[in-house]
């Protein structure tokens, strides 16, 4: 192994570092580009009286306003994954149902234009009542599940200990916004979408079908570069039927890019969401039950893939803990927000802050310390690969050896007793600790778990996680490989290419990687795309495949040459070469006479230096009558630690230090591993510390810019102490987990325990985020009094 | 509608705009450099952030017509005959981007800084790199590269 495993800087940063990236606001495929600007609800619910476009129409430069009239004629309404949920319509049509919802789209020659004639449009709303509390709010699905024996384990504890946690709705904010240029073309009864859109491909067809059109006449092309994502601009998906419509009805191909308060407002947000959770615990400190009643907030429509946040932990509810016996109400309610969806962690962050607050309110009932009790909870690594009563198969890991690993590396005496003499100045300082089970690779087949058994039996099954990669040598023996993830900012580019080099035995120079999607033009399947952490597990173990399919006809080919039997013969340092011995051709050469002289071959050779293969895991399985569900294919381990210093006075919360230890199988490079981890961590702390999306009461948002959706920036971000433990999952080819995703959800665990624990003596408990000064004074106010 | 020259990256660029064209959308789409990104349009964000007569400005809060005569560095001044500037290299080397959208903004900021390296520390660039946001790096690779580049320990 040469290049995977090392710190090789990225192949990506010499276009990025000049300005000289393709992201889609770069990109002018097409000729006469007229841009779009959308109208929207200024009302969080209410009635379309009717919309009168004259004045906008008679605007300079405009060519086109779709109403809601027209989106009733030409789309459908995109299906929805619940049985009896209403459809989900991708603009208002008689009713706005969130501000910010889409009530007409204009299109005009350029974008200030287009928004001068948006103004002009003239829409007549008759308000409605507004629903923004979650109690109370009406269920669009709700599921109840029961493992093993929770109402004996509960009767039998020692102790119970619960409590009702709200978690907030916050998002990644992606530097880049949502931006979509559609080309309709009514000569081939096709459109071409440019987005940076990044998947799950399972919303190509629901797009197709929204727009009316078969599957193969919407050519979706994601463009090299996407300005990050974190989930957030898979929900771009929605808009592109309104924009294929605007081109289609302006005939002329047109393009939105969306500004930053249509982010904030209208674009996806994760969910928040409010648990009720009771955990059982014997006399020992031991879990041994788990009730958890679960209510998400997915806003105004069950937009596809929600109700998906319920479900996407379902394998790893119970964490790293060895819980048996569990009952879990999982249902989702609709309200006058905008629609939710991914968000970097997506459900793990809103399952660990319950579970692990749950985990130090043990500890502090039994007056033990928070890592002893964990100790006692873990899995331990006699049962790995351990089944979770859910369904969750964890590949091989030792949680015990983690938080001790993460104990000794953070001297968490030596930190105590720094919290202490913090606290003996007169600091509210605190300790806290979090320990996460990180899935990667989703098994699409757990957003299944929102229908019944029943439900299920009567239509196909759903299950996979496939993803392809197609190589291809030129006549020089370079490479060229095509992944179907359309990254925004990982790197996949550069990990690909050094997969390839090793694989190969060539120089990573002679690899080059394309990593955007074009489905018109490579594999692809409804799985692919980038999300869930997918790409150390699945696209990884799909591009070593596909290397060996590349391999093994090289081999072929040389045979003849070399007289010796293709399983003789072996890929080193850019050569086929016969093993154990120094005959050896360069591969340069064996391409060479694949293209140029495949006369020359050995009969029934194939000549094509082109190869697509594909990975799918046997565990990503539709899931059981019995509801469980191996919800991803990879489970790598995460433990924080971190200490908070809270300034006496303004409450102000610092975090002074921050530990995180991975067990996410090998590290394919650790510049890249270590980059995830600060970003997800980056997330996690302004989830829980700054980062939230207010409505008032009347549904008006009221974080709607920059200036007041406080994004953290250097100066809150706490130096950070990374470490890995080494090993390799035998669960995928690659060995890798993914890493990108965890400490977006240990984080908000780990530093509401350390607050929680800073703030213990003074009664207060934390049960929500994010808490910043002024929650914290506030609730210091309220015990003050209650005392 | 006026017509409007400025010196972008050492080049004069001459355009009839209106006098609503933000110095941004006149260097995207007049001067069809598109390494100046829009995060925000508001202000906060500094991906837009470009040199104007030497000094970093956010070019979505200004009008092209305020910086006519002027002299714009965008990053694709940044490099000088093809060799990465000191900060490009430093940024490449501690993994500071990856999606790369905020980049350009970071290294602008920072570029205003250059003239001053020897005489400021950590304290100043870090106020530089606190006045941009990333989401993707969790600062960590750009305050190294930042200190890096800037030879400060
Ligand atoms: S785009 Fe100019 S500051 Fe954000
Ligand atoms: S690298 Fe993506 S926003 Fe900074």
């Amino acid at each position: 192994m040469r290049y995977v495993g090392r710190p090789v800087p990225r192949l990506e940063d010499a276009r990025l570092l000049r300005g000289r990236g393709r992201f889609v606001a770069d990109l002018a495929p097409v000729a006469n580009v007229h841009h779009v600007a959308f109208v929207r609800s200024p009302h969080a619910h209410a009635e379309i009286r009717s919309i009168d476009a004259s004045a906008a129409l008679a605007s300079e430069g405009v060519l086109a306003v779709v109403g809601p009239e027209d989106g009733r004629r030409w789309l459908r309404p995109f299906s929805v994954g619940v049985d009896g949920a209403e459809p989900y319509w991708p603009m208002a049509i008689g009713r706005a149902r969130y501000v910010g919802e889409p009530v007409a789209v204009v299109v005009a020659r350029d974008r200030y234009l287009a928004e001068d004639a948006a103004e002009r449009v003239r829409v007549e709303y008759e308000p409605l009542p507004v629903q923004m509390e979650v109690e109370g709010a009406p269920v669009v699905t709700s599921r109840s599940f029961r493992f093993g024996d929770p109402e004996g384990a509960f009767a039998r504890a020692a102790h119970r200990v619960g409590a009702t946690f709200r978690f907030p709705r916050y998002s990644s904010t992606p530097i880049e916004c949502y931006a979509v240029l559609a080309d309709w073309s009514h000569a081939e009864e096709e459109v071409t979408v440019w987005s940076n859109f990044h998947g799950p491909f399972v919303m190509q067809p629901l797009i197709a079908a929204c727009l009316g059109l078969p599957e193969n006449r919407v050519r979706l092309i994601c463009p090299p570069d996407i300005g990050g994502s974190f989930g957030i601009k898979s929900g771009v998906y929605a808009y592109i039927p309104l924009v294929a419509l605007a081109s289609r009805l302006a005939g002329v191909p047109v393009r939105w890019t969306a500004d930053r308060w249509e982010d904030l407002v209208a674009s996806q947000a994760g969910t928040d969401r409010v648990t009720r959770a009771e955990v059982a615990v014997d006399a020992e400190g031991r879990m041994t039950a788990l009730r958890l009643e679960i209510t998400d907030d997915v806003g105004a429509h069950l937009r596809p893939p929600e109700p998906a946040t319920l479900y996407r932990c379902f394998g790893n509810l119970t964490g790293a803990y060895r819980i048996r016996d569990l009952a879990v109400e999982a249902r989702a309610v609709l309200t006058n927000r905008p629609p939710t969806g991914l968000n970097r962690g997506f459900g793990g962050q809103q399952l660990y802050f319950t579970l692990e607050r749950l985990v130090d309110m043990v500890a502090r009932r039994l007056g033990l310390d928070a890592a002893e009790v964990r100790r006692r909870n873990l899995v331990p690594p006699a049962e790995m690969p351990y089944r979770t009563p859910l369904g969750g198969v964890y590949d091989p890991g030792d949680y015990p050896a983690l938080l001790d690993e993460l104990l000794a590396r953070a001297d968490y005496p030596g930190l105590v007793a720094e919290r202490d003499r913090l606290r003996a100045q007169g600091r509210l300082a605190g300790v806290g600790m979090a320990m996460v089970i990180d899935p990667s690779g989703t098994n699409l087949g757990y957003i299944e778990l929102a229908r019944t058994p029943e439900e299920r039996s009567r239509g196909l099954g759903k299950s996979g996680c496939t993803e392809s990669a197609t190589l291809t040598m030129d006549p020089l023996g370079n490479v060229r490989l095509r992944i179907a993830t359309a990254p925004e900012g990982q790197g996949h580019e550069t990990v690909a290419a050094q997969i390839v080099a090793d694989e190969l035995g060539v120089p990573i120079s002679s690899v080059r990687v394309d990593a955007g999607v074009d489905t018109a033009a490579q594999a692809w399947n409804v799985s692919s795309g980038s999300y869930s952490s997918r790409f150390a597990p699945i696209t990884s173990s799909a591009v070593i495949r596909a290397c060996a399919a590349l391999k093994a006809r090289l081999r072929a080919i040389a045979s003849g040459i070399l007289e010796a039997s293709p399983d003789d013969l072996e890929l080193v340092d850019g050569s086929v070469r016969v093993r154990g011995t120094d005959r050896a051709l360069p591969i340069r050469r064996v391409a060479g006479l694949a293209h140029w002289d495949p006369g020359a071959l050995p009969a029934g050779v194939e000549p094509l230096l082109h190869v697509t293969a594909s990975f799918s895991s046997h565990l990503a399985r539709s899931p059981g009558q019995d509801d469980t569900v191996d919800s991803s294919i990879c489970y790598g381990a995460v433990a924080d630690l971190c200490l908070v210093d809270i300034d006496p006075e303004t409450y102000e919360v610092a975090i002074r230090g921050y530990w995180t230890v991975h067990d996410s199988g090998r590290i394919l490079n650790p510049l890249l591993a270590d980059g995830q981890v600060m970003g997800a961590l980056a997330h996690g702390v302004g989830g829980a510390l700054y980062e939230e999306l207010v409505f008032d009461r009347a549904g008006t948002p009221l974080a709607t810019s920059f200036a007041d959706y406080l994004c953290p920036t250097a100066r809150e971000i706490p130096e950070v102490h990374i470490h890995h433990r080494h090993g390799e999952t035998p669960f995928v080819p690659s060995g890798a987990r993914g890493i990108g995703e965890g400490n977006s959800m240990s984080a908000p665990a780990a530093v509401a325990n350390a607050i929680a624990d800073a703030l213990s003596e003074r009664g207060v408990e934390i049960t929500e985020l994010p808490v910043h000064g002024s929650k914290i004074w506030k609730w210091l106010q309220e015990t003050a009094t209650a005392r | 509608m006026r017509s409007i020259t400025l010196r972008v990256n050492g080049r004069p660029v001459t355009a009839e705009v209106e006098p609503r064209m933000t110095l941004a959308d006149f260097i995207r789409e007049r001067a069809m450099l598109t390494g100046t990104h829009l995060g925000c349009e508001h202000g906060v964000c500094g991906a837009c952030t470009v040199l104007l007569d030497g000094a970093s400005v956010r070019s979505c809060l200004l009008f092209a017509v305020q910086a006519d005569g002027r002299e714009v560095t965008t990053v694709e001044g940044l490099a000088r005959d093809g060799e990465l500037h000191p900060l490009q290299r430093a940024f490449h080397v501690h993994h500071g981007l990856q999606c790369g959208f905020c980049t350009p903004g970071f290294l602008m900021a920072l570029a205003e800084l250059w003239p001053s390296r020897g005489l400021v520390g950590r304290e100043e660039i870090e106020e530089v790199v606190s006045g941009q946001l990333c989401r993707c790096t969790g600062y960590a690779g750009i305050l190294a590269a930042a200190y890096d580049a800037f030879g400060v320990a």
